[in-house]
């Protein structure tokens, strides 16, 4: 059984609960590859997809999980919402409850908004990323498709390269990976990368050739342009020079390396669409073993007989 | 805590030599038949009485592996971890033999009936059980194959102790204080 009652960052998740998801994971994986790709387990669950930020991948791959686990869902997007009628965060939620539903995916460009909302409402609560601070679902099919591509995650080296600044799956990845024992090593702009990283225990490294020299596994990440409210370096050209992923620096590296990217994809930016595409990548595998680890998070949240 | 022995080692053997005839009688060389046994200690007495048929009938035949975690009632009541299921074959008009070590309420056998659909439509279904807990079903649910019948009360638990890699077993009837 999980240790939280809530999935709201990795960092409170223990090696035991991480590991626990990844093994439901693998079996729900096996579930979602079967002609019916539907279990009844979550039939009498009601789960609402509150996303104030805008998501494609991330909010399709939560209502697919939801509904191959058989729960009713609800979605709700803040554009079209009372939200901008002025309603608070907790009044938004203590009315969709009184609906009587039972566990609550939320999104939020505030960092903390889902452990707000877990010390303040009565139900379940999955954070589907929050600000620049944690995004703990990917960070877990992160693992997974590395533990599925490479057999395991102890002992591997990991690389994330990019805006680490700006970015929520950089954070729930560092977490996750050190968690079952892989060595992180970050990459990208000095800008772009926090000041007290190395307090993590995460490397540090402004050379992406070298980096790459390094790694098992290159997880490219975008550049948050949305997110940056001041200029980080000259241009995007510079940056893909410096810092993007292209055939003629993996082929100068003369080993393989797998390549992942969380998506959406900037083609010709931090990845070229030769690299993207090519069998080192490992990017639809993420995107299929999301709906899987998605399904083991909220079946072992619902799993937990004693509470809400 | 009370310990009475309903099988050892020798007894357990006889029982298991039988229920592998019983199977071949009735199932022939298993052109159209398939042996699944149920998660988890189902696993054991599935793969020993499939060795023990295979050498009998001189050819191999699918063998399985089901999971009905996903497919249980009692979701809300306890934690319940997922095992593998590994079915690498169509049931679709063959005839299933269902295995498991211990037969009690019939709720399990009831959730793999219900998992059994995702794999197809079967000709027909058998129960094959080591031990039948008597009167204590909650579900109209019957074994085809029976090891061994006992009349245990509900505070007693029934221990089937595998040995010898999984070559022979021991059974044994618990008091829970």
């Amino acid at each position: 059984m999980l240790s939280v009652n809530h999935l709201l960052g990795i960092k409170y998740l223990k090696k035991d609960d991480i590991d626990l998801i990844l093994k439901t994971a693998d079996t729900f994986l096996d579930v979602i590859n079967r002609p019916i790709k539907k279990v009844p387990s979550l039939r009498d669950t009601t789960i609402v997809n509150l996303f104030f930020e805008n998501s494609t991948r991330t909010r399709l791959s939560f209502e697919l999980a939801e509904k191959r686990l058989s729960a009713d869902v609800l979605n709700f997007t803040a554009s079209s919402s009372s939200v901008s009628k002025g309603e608070t965060l907790i009044d938004t939620v203590n009315n969709i409850l009184a609906m009587k539903v039972d566990m609550v995916v939320m999104r939020h460009p505030m960092p903390g908004a889902a452990h707000f909302l877990s010390q303040r409402v009565k139900s379940k609560i999955v954070n589907a990323g929050d600000g620049a601070h944690e995004h703990p679902t990917q960070a877990l099919l992160d693992a997974f498709s590395i533990r599925r591509k490479l057999g395991e995650v102890a002992g591997k080296k990991v690389l994330i390269v990019g805006d680490i600044l700006h970015s929520r799956v950089a954070l729930s990845n560092i977490f996750c990976l050190q968690k079952l024992g892989a060595e992180v090593m970050v990459c990208g702009p000095p800008t772009l990368i926090p000041k007290y990283l190395h307090t993590l225990g995460v490397k540090v490294e402004y050379d992406l050739k070298k980096a790459l020299l390094w790694c098992d596994v290159a997880n490219m990440l975008r550049i948050q342009l949305e997110r940056q409210d001041i200029k980080y370096f000259p241009s995007l050209r510079e940056y893909t020079h410096l810092y993007g992923l292209n055939k003629d620096i993996l082929d100068s590296l003369e080993k393989p390396i797998v390549i992942m990217h969380p998506g959406p994809i900037n083609r010709g930016v931090e990845i070229t669409s030769e690299v993207a595409d090519s069998e080192h990548a490992i990017i639809l595998d993420q995107v299929e073993n999301g709906v899987a680890v998605r399904m083991a998070v909220l079946y072992l949240l619902a799993n937990r007989p004693d509470v809400v | 805590m009370g310990q009475r022995k309903i099988l050892d080692a020798e007894q357990c053997n006889l029982t298991l030599q039988r229920l592998s005839f019983q199977l071949i009688e009735n199932h022939d060389h298993f052109i159209d038949s398939v042996i699944i046994g149920l998660q988890p200690r189902g696993i054991a007495l599935a793969k020993l009485l499939y060795s023990k048929i295979c050498l009998n009938i001189g050819n191999e035949f699918p063998f399985g592996e089901l999971d009905t975690t996903f497919f249980r009632d009692d979701f809300k009541l306890k934690p319940l971890i997922p095992q593998t299921t590994s079915i690498d074959f169509q049931i679709e008009n063959k005839r299933v033999i269902l295995i498991d070590d211990v037969l009690y309420t019939g709720r399990s056998v009831r959730s793999a009936l219900d998992a059994l659909t995702h794999f197809g439509r079967p000709a027909s279904v058998e129960l094959l059980v080591l031990i039948d807990r008597r009167f204590s079903r909650h579900l109209p649910i019957q074994p085809d194959y029976v090891g061994v019948t006992v009349d245990a009360v509900e505070n007693e638990k029934v221990i089937v102790d595998w040995q010898n890699n999984g070559q022979s077993a021991e059974v044994y009837l618990t008091t829970i204080q």
